[in-house]
């Protein structure tokens, strides 16, 4: 679609194809497409003390989940909130799709999932994802991982990282204005959120949408807050605005007043765009 | 898989439900828009499925500051009693791999909840019709024979075109090839319709020819195609754009405002 001015606005493209289910399928095909479906199932793997109790039946209690989705958001949650060592990292979703990298040393896709408890406080459940979670494994991903929470008081928070670009308003936007945050909570949420509500026509998709669907239909009080940022790639800048999300969080989540620079630093370099122009 | 949004039970037994296969355009999903939000139709419940792609906003029918923060799903069902009318409104893709699936879990919910009748708001790629589709309305209408017997007199009374079947290879006559059902571009609208023949289920299909763009002329023409037959609005038809609501999520539709150093 292109605008008055002539500028091509990327947009879902709405052309719809034919479904060709009359077409025989051999059995080579199916078996093809039940293996790549089975491939693609979100699996879950839980250390062994929390497999244990979920075995038994016992659902994680926990009083607050957090959720960042993104780098920023990410990286936010390792500089401020991760880095005090107080957290166990207690399990971690493994998630095949056609942006997965070919499994090497398998690091990457390790760390790209994964959930972590307070030590002192049990209660509190943080998840950082990093990786590509393609549309249809998103679904799966939010029903597998609450089918493991007790959603009795439960609280959910996500951070998620999202790029200016993709926010539309009225009001040309000047350049300080972002990085900004905008909100939007489940009918369940009862609290006051800390930033503007999210605007209409503007939509969250991805991950935090489908927590946010599950929490709807499920009555659990869930927040999104989508950072809108006008830099590619992680920055300190960008982190800094999700402090006021977890300082409200309060007593569950502590949140350290100045970053750990070296878990920053890692965050920040590995987004460095890698030229050999000017070597 | 429904699942209502208040805790008392919702019934829909007898009532006409309406909604729209994401088609060429979203015709479908815009004319619904206008339905639900000209007669300020209530939310009753959730279609939760993993057939659709996950996104979440905030009121799309915004109609005052309080009512701004509420959260809404790919998928919701609408209701206004007092017509009778509920609306399936789907705001996202279907998974493709899952249409099937998805069309199933529709066929079930329909004749689970005892709706007297559905009709599909839908639309077809414009520049793949043959000769004879091009002449004249670019409306069309498909009944399911369970429908068929009971609106036969009504239908021919508004003097509707029926979705013409087309040969399976043009301007070869052969006896053998029998002419079929294509509706490219919309969907799950044909397997939808299959689907009810053979479940027997009273289903209509409205659609329309069109191409991408801004389609929101096309959501006019068939939400006032749609009225001259279940009559939601009566009005005077003199300007019938004018009697719908166009819900505020239209709004911004050629991306954001224009920096003011321009001019």
């Amino acid at each position: 679609m292109a605008t008055f001015f002539g500028e091509v606005l990327s947009v879902y493209s709405r052309a719809v194809e034919e479904d060709d289910e009359d077409l025989e399928e051999n059995e080579e095909d199916e078996q093809i497409r039940r293996e790549l479906e089975e491939k693609r199932t979100v699996q879950l793997q839980w250390s062994p003390e929390v497999s244990e109790s979920l075995k038994g039946g016992n659902k994680f209690s926990c009083s607050d989940f957090v959720l960042a989705v993104g780098h920023n958001a990410a990286g936010f949650l390792s500089a401020y909130v991760l880095a005090s060592s107080n957290w166990d990292a207690v399990g971690r979703a493994l998630v095949w799709n056609e942006r997965s990298r070919a499994v090497v040393g398998q690091t990457g896709e390790e760390s790209a999932c994964v959930f972590y408890r307070h030590k002192d406080s049990p209660s509190v459940l943080v998840c950082r994802v990093t990786c590509y979670i393609a549309e249809d494994q998103l679904f799966q991903w939010t029903e597998k991982v609450f089918d493991c929470l007790q959603t009795r008081e439960l609280n959910v928070t996500v951070l998620s990282d999202s790029s200016v670009v993709d926010y539309k308003t009225a009001d040309y936007l000047c350049g300080s204005s972002a990085p900004f945050l905008r909100s939007l909570h489940t009918g369940a949420f009862t609290d006051q959120p800390v930033c503007q509500p999210l605007e209409q026509p503007n939509i969250v998709t991805g991950l935090p949408a489908a927590v946010l669907n599950h929490c709807q239909v499920h009555r659990i009080a869930a927040a999104v807050y989508q950072c809108y940022s006008d830099v590619i790639g992680p920055n300190s800048v960008t982190m800094e605005t999700y402090r006021p999300v977890l300082t409200k969080l309060g007593r569950s989540v502590q949140v350290d007043s100045s970053p750990n620079t070296d878990v920053l630093r890692k965050f920040v370099r590995t987004a460095e765009i890698q030229s050999n122009l000017y070597i | 898989m429904f699942i209502p949004s208040q805790d008392s039970p919702v019934s829909f037994k007898g009532f006409t439900l309406v909604m729209p296969a994401v088609a060429v355009g979203n015709v479908g999903q815009l004319a619904v828009d206008l339905v639900v939000s000209t007669l300020n139709m209530s939310r009753v419940g959730y279609v939760h499925t993993d057939c659709l792609i996950p996104m979440a906003g905030n009121n799309p029918y915004v109609s005052c500051k309080q009512d701004a923060e509420e959260l809404h799903t790919p998928a919701e069902v609408y209701t206004a009693a007092e017509l009778k009318l509920a609306v399936l409104q789907i705001r996202a893709p279907i998974i493709q791999t899952k249409a099937k699936k998805f069309r199933q879990l529709l066929v079930s919910w329909i004749k689970a909840s005892g709706f007297s009748r559905t009709v599909v708001l839908s639309s077809s790629h414009a520049y793949q019709r043959d000769d004879q589709q091009l002449q004249g309305t670019p409306l069309r209408y498909l009944l399911t024979p369970s429908l068929l017997k009971v609106c036969k007199d009504a239908l021919k009374e508004l003097g509707w075109r029926e979705m013409e079947l087309l040969p399976a290879f043009p301007g070869v006559k052969d006896a053998d090839a029998e002419p079929t059902l294509c509706i490219p571009g919309g969907g799950i609208t044909k397997g939808l319709y299959t689907d009810s023949c053979a479940e027997d289920l009273p289903l209509a299909v409205l659609l329309l020819f069109c191409s991408e763009g801004d389609n929101i002329p096309d959501a006019f023409t068939l939400v006032n195609h749609l009225n001259d037959w279940l009559h939601l609005l009566d009005g005077p038809s003199q300007e019938p754009n004018s009697n719908w609501k166009i819900p505020t999520s239209w709004s911004l539709l050629f991306g954001s405002g224009i920096p003011p150093a321009l001019f």
